[in-house]
């Protein structure tokens, strides 16, 4: 009993210091955010984080949109109403799919990359190297990952709406046949630009700062041994995961429930 | 940040004074004082993991001590905010044990990496420098390689041209000898006399490779259990030191340092295991009995 109060004691210690560790990292890496030097690097991160991780992002959202129109028709044919869905698709990506799904996508495509990156600098000793050559590497490498993701993120969910939209209407409009007035009519009736995407770009952006965060400070933070890089890069993913879902409840409560 | 400035003997280049330093429980240096001469080429040898290369971080100011003062160059190292480090690391290089060149520039933007940062140096000038730093260490022509494509001397060498490409006041190199063929072996050993020689460097060499090391160095120091069994010149060391540092020196198998890890009487262990065991066996026995 004792030895497992013990035990709990450590690991929640551990744990809570490992919190303060990664708050105190975080704003070191931010005051560094902004100099000139920094824009190569930047864009350099923007593409290895942003770009190449479209083409999973288009795919996904291609085949959800697909998917939603599929699901959608055949519900709401039922009703008769199936014109309505357009809105069903345009307002559940907006809202919910888009950055939800590419905030996951984005933790297992690049934030898992950016972990074992940073992890195996620490583990060949460049980042060591770069400190003592009088370099910052809180300046170097981690604040133009962090902008990145920061930046990539939006971006990256606006595009998973936007395939998703057309996906779905693929599939409701020209395959099953709902007259494409109506779509578009319904569907930009009910979005709201500010409720609806605005909030969608303010879930994705709070969704990219707590992924990207995640990432950099696992691979800042971890035991560079193989296992250790493992590790940080399953704790990536994992604490990613559930922080974006549990985010998206707080956020969805705030901005779209009477709070 | 006056209280970081401090004296220093002028023939010193670092002076480390009662630095104390553990990690977790285990003490790494109890209250050591060491001296690092101007100009030369100090040897800092030990066993295998008497915290040589977390001397090496001390000095630079990665490790931070629990007790005790680093002075190097005038500047305490352990009282200097983050800018003035860094500042103060721009003066010293390091060659670390695997190299730690960035895996995605090659060769060449490697040793012009500090270059770029540092300073604000035309193209061509850059290009200039880091060819010679490269010629000094023979890798020239080696200048489009990645460093994958490099063998572990290779590898070395080029860190050595990027840890010198700024002309630092000071080099340390952690275990510049191991793992290396003999042949990459004499050029690192050459490299470091040589440079030493050329650019008027203090050298800090951590090793445990006697020969290689002796046959470069102008100064000893022996750490071992967390203190400095002796330091001074080398052909002093060997004929005045302590039992301990005639066994290193010599590399004798048992001495002061003994071949067993510390353990229990020998004869108890062998009965206490075999009382162990028969007790087992008995439990195992007993529900069939």
């Amino acid at each position: 009993m004792l030895d497992f109060l013990q035990r709990l004691g450590r690991n929640n210690l551990a744990r809570l210091s490992a919190l303060g560790r990664a708050g105190i990292f975080f704003f070191q890496a931010l005051m560094h955010v902004p100099s000139v030097q920094s824009i190569p690097l930047f864009v350099k991160q923007l593409y290895a984080i942003g770009v190449l991780s479209l083409i999973i992002i288009v795919v996904s959202g291609l085949f959800i949109g697909m998917v939603l129109g599929l699901q959608g028709y055949y519900i709401l044919v039922a009703y008769g109403s199936e014109q309505a869905v357009g809105q069903m698709i345009a307002l559940t990506l907006v809202r919910e799919l888009g950055p939800v799904v590419t905030a996951l996508l984005f933790a297992g495509r690049a934030g898992s990359a950016l972990t074992a990156e940073i992890g195996l600098m620490k583990a060949t000793e460049q980042l060591s190297s770069l400190e003592m050559m009088g370099v910052d590497p809180l300046k170097h490498v981690i604040a133009p990952r962090l902008l990145a993701g920061f930046v990539a993120m939006p971006l990256l969910a606006c595009i998973f709406s936007a395939v998703g939209v057309w996906g779905g209407m693929m599939v409701s409009v020209d395959w099953l046949g709902v007259y494409d007035g109506s779509f578009w009519g319904n569907m930009q009736a009910a979005v709201d630009f500010r409720q609806d995407i605005v909030n969608g770009v303010i879930k994705s952006l709070v969704f990219g700062v707590v992924c990207t965060w995640i990432a950099v400070f696992q691979g800042y933070d971890l035991v560079p041994t193989s296992e250790g890089i493992s590790n940080a890069t399953t704790k990536t993913v994992v604490y990613s995961s559930l922080s974006v879902l549990g985010l998206d409840f707080v956020l969805t409560a705030v901005m779209f429930g009477d709070l | 940040m006056p209280d970081a400035i401090a004296k220093i003997d002028p023939g010193n280049f670092v002076e480390i004074r009662g630095l104390s330093f553990s990690r977790g429980d285990r003490l790494i240096y109890d209250n050591i004082d060491i001296d690092i001469p101007k100009g030369k080429i100090t040897a800092v040898m030990g066993p295998s993991g008497t915290g040589k290369t977390t001397l090496l971080r001390l000095i630079g100011g990665q490790l931070k001590p629990d007790a005790g003062t680093i002075n190097v160059n005038g500047q305490l190292v352990n009282r200097l905010k983050r800018k003035e480090l860094y500042l103060l690391r721009e003066r010293l290089g390091m060659l670390f044990q695997s190299g730690a060149l960035f895996s995605d520039l090659t060769v060449y933007e490697n040793v012009a990496f500090p270059l770029r940062v540092h300073t604000d140096l035309p193209e061509p000038m850059i290009r200039d420098l880091v060819l010679m730093k490269l010629h000094a260490v023979g890798l020239r022509g080696a200048r489009d390689l990645m460093p994958s494509e490099l063998s572990g001397g290779m590898a070395r060498r080029a860190a050595l041209a990027r840890a010198i490409a700024l002309d630092p006041d000071m080099v340390m190199y952690d275990e510049p000898f191991t793992g290396q063929d003999p042949i990459a072996m004499a050029v690192v050993v050459k490299l470091i006399r040589s440079l030493n020689e050329a650019l008027g460097l203090t050298s800090i060499v951590v090793s445990h490779d006697i020969q290689e090391s002796l046959s470069i160095t102008d100064h000893l120091i022996i750490v071992a259990e967390g203190r400095v069994m002796g330091q001074g010149a080398p052909e002093e060391l060997r004929e005045v030191g302590s039992e301990f540092v005639k066994q290193f020196l010599l590399g004798l198998p048992d001495g002061p340092v003994a071949f067993q890890y510390p353990a229990t009487d020998i004869a108890q262990d062998f009965l206490q295991e075999s009382g162990d065991l028969q007790a087992q066996g008995d439990s195992k026995e007993s529900p069939h009995a």
